[in-house]
């Protein structure tokens, strides 16, 4: 079943009466559309929509504007249990006080009219979910007697008994501990793969999301930063809030400058990037992306070697990096040849990405261009379509200073609230929301539009 | 262990820690006796007024004749079971008996079932939410012999028959909507209208406790739980009974319980609405209760025979608390 969201917006009245125009808005203008039969990851820090927008899509919440479709229909105005929809919470909730069977019989029980099944229809429908998901020797238990996972397979097998047309999974891996986790979500894929059920699944969890998803569907604030296949989103961020979201250990980044074809960070020339014009920049690199290389442009000071078997991760500082530290990750063969004071890297290509520092938009240069080129034309052929964010990027209170991955919420909800406004007028004007940056959206747009 | 800074310096180091472990070992003694002297408060109390009753109660019921005049004088009494026996041949103890089981029978699993429904309604509507749960523990924070008597009012019919000069507001109702009158409390009234007077004031005063413990269960139940069910499609009646219900079950247990209890100490009401005479004019001790019935031998001087009652009504609510724990484990989900 195809899922289509279209202009879907979800707007939180404000809980204090006095300031009406503290409204949370949660999620913003979604657009979506989700190919049949799809394991899609919805994924963004916590705060950003992500389970918003399941549950609109489950009916549980009413979206403020926006359609969504299951295929042709119009179920916007649909109650959850006319949607056809299966539903895993993050905490499972089952029903303590019922068995496994009769966990999984519930939905069945509920059936009406002439899709009401007999007693014994029930059993083996309810046998053979249970069998699909290998819970089937458990079935006479009380969900306190089951760990973690068998709990979480119970969940989705009474999710899956009543044959949703879509499955829905809130975080469905977030209480479980990390081995179970890696074992729990191939058994998700596996049953999506057997199902064959379009499957919509959140989580915070970059890896868990790339390791499994069809689609990955990057979130920030309500708006979609960036959607497409996991390794493309990995290779080819459309933005610096993507490219610091996606990748352990996660991306250095550095401020640079471009100036006559060169990439600058601080003075030193790192590379050449034919085809970008002369900016203030971002610079991120991925970990594997540095060479060690006597002549490289890069210099940094080496703080530590941290040995992980395979690869080494190389730990140094550079003045004009954003994190801490630099983490690069070279072959354990390469071991000898660092320096102990300073280390010089050359990079690879498509490795660097380039942001413009105002709108944090992608600044594609020589290789990058056609390669960006050819990811869109195969997503348009795979039928997806390839969907960034244009305009301004929703920003938090001080988005630059904070890892991405602990996003402040009281940031956002300063912000919409427009508390933040009224400070940011006294303290930091230059600090504002998008709203207030004109420059902005033009030059995310051009930027877009130069590439296409 | 803390140094006292008053030290004298000409101690030596090994006199120090004699001295210290000395000090240590008085503390950790008066440690234990501690316990028991922040303790004696409660246990004083407990075995004046719960331990020592008890066990009197015990003893008189096992004396025969009984008093304690005689008790102050030395006299002794024989040692049996004619108290019980008197108990149960006493003419009034069947009626108390009957009535005390019926009124319990009636009131518990009404109160439980409205206290249930209201408690559900109260946690699902918003508006004017805290304005109905204070109108529904109103009769909590309410004496019970004042409730009696408005009860009375609104049922009793004043004047001489058949020229009321009032009926009552609760005949005028019935009479409003076609009815006839009901002799609810007046001289000559029915048993069963009694007992119907009694089981509404009784249930009545029962809700808001009920209500009370049922509301904070339900706040406790996660939402989850509703949510899952809603897009399993259920129904609202089967919610209800297959997901409300058994996650309440632990308060509903505990309601009934209580409830039970409760109910075989009923006596308040009936002095509130039908005063100490325990029944209508013209019947009276018709509507006697156990604890009436204790009272009763009290008043008039028999402590044996209100001792025997006292432990019957004992071993009643021991067994039947009994039968609903054993119940309630095997239908109660914690």
């Amino acid at each position: 079943m195809k899922v289509v969201l279209e202009h879907l917006t979800k707007i939180f009245p404000s809980r204090n009466k006095k300031d009406a125009g503290a409204e949370v808005i949660a999620v913003n203008d979604f657009n979506l559309e989700i190919p049949d039969g799809k394991l899609i990851g919805l994924l963004g820090p916590s705060g950003c929509g992500k389970s918003t927008t399941l549950f609109m899509i489950s009916g549980l919440q009413a979206p403020s504007r926006g359609k969504i479709y299951f295929g042709d229909d119009d179920v916007t105005e649909l109650a959850p249990e006319n949607r056809g929809i299966g539903l895993v919470f993050q905490n499972y909730a089952l029903y303590p006080h019922m068995t496994v069977q009769q966990n999984i019989l519930f939905p069945l029980q509920n059936l009406k009219g002439e899709n009401r099944l007999s007693k014994e229809e029930m059993l083996t429908r309810a046998d053979e979910v249970a069998k699909l998901v290998q819970i089937d020797e458990f079935m006479n238990r009380k969900p306190s007697e089951l760990s973690g996972g068998q709990q979480q397979r119970v969940a989705i097998a009474r999710a899956l008994v009543k044959m949703p047309r879509v499955l829905l999974l809130d975080e469905p891996l977030s209480n479980l501990d990390a081995r179970l986790r890696l074992q729990t979500r191939e058994e998700i894929r596996r049953i999506q793969r057997n199902t064959g059920i379009t499957t919509i699944f959140v989580t915070h969890d970059q890896e868990e999301a790339m390791s499994i998803s069809d689609y990955i569907v990057v979130m920030k604030l309500g708006v979609i930063m960036q959607t497409g296949k996991p390794q493309w989103v990995y290779d080819d961020p459309a933005n610096l809030f993507v490219a610091k979201f996606l990748g352990t250990p996660p991306i250095n980044t550095f401020s640079g400058t471009v100036r006559g074809g060169k990439l600058y960070i601080g003075e030193e020339a790192v590379m050449d990037v034919p085809g970008a014009e002369d900016q203030e920049v971002y610079v991120g690199i991925r970990p594997e992306g540095f060479i060690l290389d006597e002549n490289g442009g890069l210099s940094c000071n080496v703080s530590g070697v941290d040995v992980m078997g395979r690869d080494i991760s190389v730990v140094s500082t550079n003045a004009n990096s954003l994190n801490p530290v630099v983490r690069s990750i070279i072959s354990s063969g390469e071991m000898k040849n660092i320096p102990s004071d300073t280390v010089r890297f050359s990079l690879k290509e498509n490795k660097v990405f380039i942001f413009n520092k105002e709108t944090e938009a992608r600044v594609y240069f020589g290789g990058q261009v056609a390669m960006h080129e050819q990811m869109v034309a195969e997503m348009k052929a795979e039928g997806q379509a390839y969907t960034t964010h244009e305009g301004p990027l929703p920003r938090e209170a001080d988005d630059n200073d904070k890892p991405v991955h602990v996003a402040k919420q009281e940031g956002f909800f300063a912000k919409v609230k427009g508390i933040f406004k009224k400070k940011s007028k006294e303290e930091a004007p230059a600090q504002s929301s998008g709203e207030e940056a004109p420059a902005a959206p033009e030059e995310a747009q051009k930027n877009n539009q130069s590439e296409e | 262990m803390t140094k006292t800074k008053a030290e004298k310096p000409a101690l030596t180091e090994e006199e120090k820690k004699l001295a210290e472990r000395k000090k240590n070992l008085r503390k950790a003694r008066f440690n234990r006796y501690k316990a028991w002297l922040y303790l004696s408060p409660a246990i004083i109390l407990l075995l004046i007024f719960t331990v020592w009753p008890i066990f009197n109660t015990i003893r008189l019921s096992l004396l025969t004749d009984f008093n304690y005049l005689g008790e102050l004088r030395g006299k002794t009494f024989e040692f049996g079971f004619d108290n019980f026996v008197n108990v149960a041949q006493y003419s009034g103890f069947l009626t108390c008996l009957g009535n005390t089981m019926l009124l319990t029978v009636i009131t518990v699993p009404v109160s439980t079932m409205l206290a249930l429904i209201v408690a559900v309604a109260l946690n699902s509507i918003k508006f004017l939410k805290r304005a109905f749960q204070t109108i529904f523990f109103l009769p909590y924070v309410t004496n019970a012999i004042a409730i009696g008597m408005v009860f009375m009012t609104m049922f009793q019919m004043i004047g001489d028959a058949p020229n009321y000069s009032s009926i009552g507001i609760i005949n005028t109702i019935i009479e409003a909507f076609g009815g006839t009158r009901i002799n609810w409390v007046n001289p000559g009234s029915n048993y069963w209208a009694n007992i119907a007077v009694l089981a509404i004031y009784i249930v009545w005063n029962a809700l808001p406790f009920k209500i009370l413990v049922l509301l904070g269960g339900l706040q406790g139940v996660n939402k989850q739980y509703y949510e899952a069910a809603k897009v399993d499609g259920a129904s609202r009646m089967r919610i209800f009974w297959r997901i409300t219900v058994p996650m309440l079950s632990p308060m509903i247990a505990y309601v009934v319980i209580t409830g039970f209890i409760g109910g075989f100490k009923e006596y308040s009401s009936i002095v509130g609405i039908f005063g100490d005479e325990m029944g209508p004019v013209g019947a009276p001790r018709s509507l006697n209760t156990m604890v009436g019935f204790i009272y009763a031998s009290i008043t008039e001087n028999n402590q044996g025979r209100a001792s025997a009652a006292a432990l019957i009504l004992f071993a009643i609510i021991f067994v039947v608390t009994m039968i609903n724990l054993y119940v309630s484990k095997k239908k109660v989900h914690y």
